[in-house]
């Protein structure tokens, strides 16, 4: 059965292929996504408040490795698919990250099905936005410097590796999402009763909200989807799938519970949409921008969301 | 009658996750003042809605002497015309206060 908040997310496609006039005015999205972040990270917070780090530190460990691994195992396939080098380690690099909205999307599913995961899974969330995006602007650079040898030009470095860390760290979903952990592990659930109503109470409401948007967004993607033609489909679909296993893996691994093997392998398979693209573009400016957000946004993030989250789930049953 | 100075306005739209290295080069190069909006457009390249973070496009106007406007310009376009979405136009004003800009 689905989940309520995705049928907000296909209104929204419907409303920009329909060409209505629906739009949210761009700071109501600031606000929901400002609101999101936080309520995520707070509810893992509360979950951390009972536990002691060193007891999740090889999860954090394994799930930074996993973000970083991603781009370098996607890029040479990419490559071979025929996609230029920094093109190829500019996608990969939204695929090592996470996107926060699947996460959610994600944890309102197992919930409503009653399987139970990691109350503190927010926290993978939160390491693993990073690694997918360093890993994937050292492969872009390899690429470049590459390329640019074989022109038989010099190799300028420049390096913006500070400017990147600051893009990285302090922007806002890292910022927000390990900001909310931090609140909430110091609070814990009694500390944090006063502002409940607000962050957890509304949580779904306003996450339908943010989908519908959403679903606008992507739905004005599909255009380019078309044009960037049936390889990038494939790799929409196909990267999803084939990263939820090597989630999924890792999860059982880590001896997790059902629950938190679905959402591991969610975060393997989801592409990043709000960090990677602002990140990337400021990084590695050649790479087609417009190539990655199609893929991350218009096709694998609904992928995800109707087909992937059910059927990790699925997985997740299987295996553990 | 007022006494006016002639000055170059220079008007930079660009993506705006340029926004910071632009005013940085801006101030780096001698322009003592400038605004920024948030726009809309499109050019036979596509269309910037403006809809969410990543497709928004900045406007920035700047003041200043034909000789500061003329090496902020030809140091943006060296820098970020290859790679970004950027567009660049000079105008000649008049300004009342010459030492503000």
């Amino acid at each position: 059965m689905m989940d309520a908040v995705v049928l907000f997310f296909i209104l929204g496609v419907i409303a920009r292929l329909g060409k209505s006039d629906l739009k949210l005015p761009q700071a109501l999205y600031e606000a929901l996504s400002v609101y999101l972040l936080l309520a995520i990270g707070l509810k893992g917070g509360i979950e951390l408040h009972k536990q002691s780090l060193s007891a999740v530190l090889p999860q954090i460990l394994a799930c930074m490795a996993l973000g970083a691994l991603i781009p370098m195992l996607m890029t040479p396939v990419l490559k071979r698919m025929g996609f230029s080098g920094v093109d190829s380690a500019v996608l990969a690099a939204h695929y090592g990250s996470v996107s926060v909205v699947t996460f959610a999307v994600a944890s309102s599913y197992l919930q409503r099905q009653g399987v139970a995961f990691e109350a503190h899974a927010a926290l993978w969330v939160a390491v693993m936005e990073a690694p997918g995006i360093v890993a994937g602007v050292f492969l872009a650079r390899r690429e470049l410097n590459r390329a640019k040898a074989l022109e038989g030009k010099t190799i300028e470095a420049k390096n913006n590796w500070r400017e990147l860390a600051h893009e990285v760290l302090f922007g806002k979903s890292v910022l927000l999402l390990a900001g909310g952990l931090a609140i909430g592990a110091v609070m814990g659930e009694a500390g944090l009763k006063p502002i409940a109503p607000l962050f957890t109470d509304l949580f779904k409401g306003v996450l339908a909200l943010f989908l519908l948007e959403l679903g606008l967004v992507a739905g004005a993607q599909l255009p380019e989807v078309k044009r960037y033609g049936l390889r990038l489909l494939a790799v929409g679909i196909a990267a999803p799938l084939v990263l939820s296993l090597f989630g999924a893996a890792l999860g059982k691994l880590l001896g997790l519970s059902t629950g938190g093997i679905a959402i591991l392998a969610t975060l393997a398979a989801s592409a990043s949409y709000i960090a990677a693209p602002t990140a990337m573009r400021m990084a590695v400016p050649q790479g087609n921008a417009g190539l990655s957000i199609a893929a991350a946004l218009g096709i694998s993030f609904p992928f995800n969301i109707v087909v992937g989250v059910p059927l990790y789930t699925w997985l997740a049953q299987r295996i553990s | 009658m007022m006494d006016k100075h002639p000055k170059k306005l220079l008007v930079i739209f660009a993506e705006a996750a340029l926004e910071k290295r632009l005013v940085q080069d801006a101030k780096k190069f001698g322009a003592h003042g400038y605004t920024i909006w948030d726009v809309r457009g499109g050019s036979d390249r596509g269309t910037h809605a403006g809809s969410w973070d990543n497709d928004r496009t900045i406007e920035i106007k700047t003041i200043c002497s034909p000789e500061v406007a003329d090496a902020l310009a030809a140091h943006l376009l060296a820098e970020y015309a290859q790679d970004f979405g950027l567009t660049l136009y000079f105008a000649d004003v008049q300004v009342l206060r010459s030492e503000k800009f």
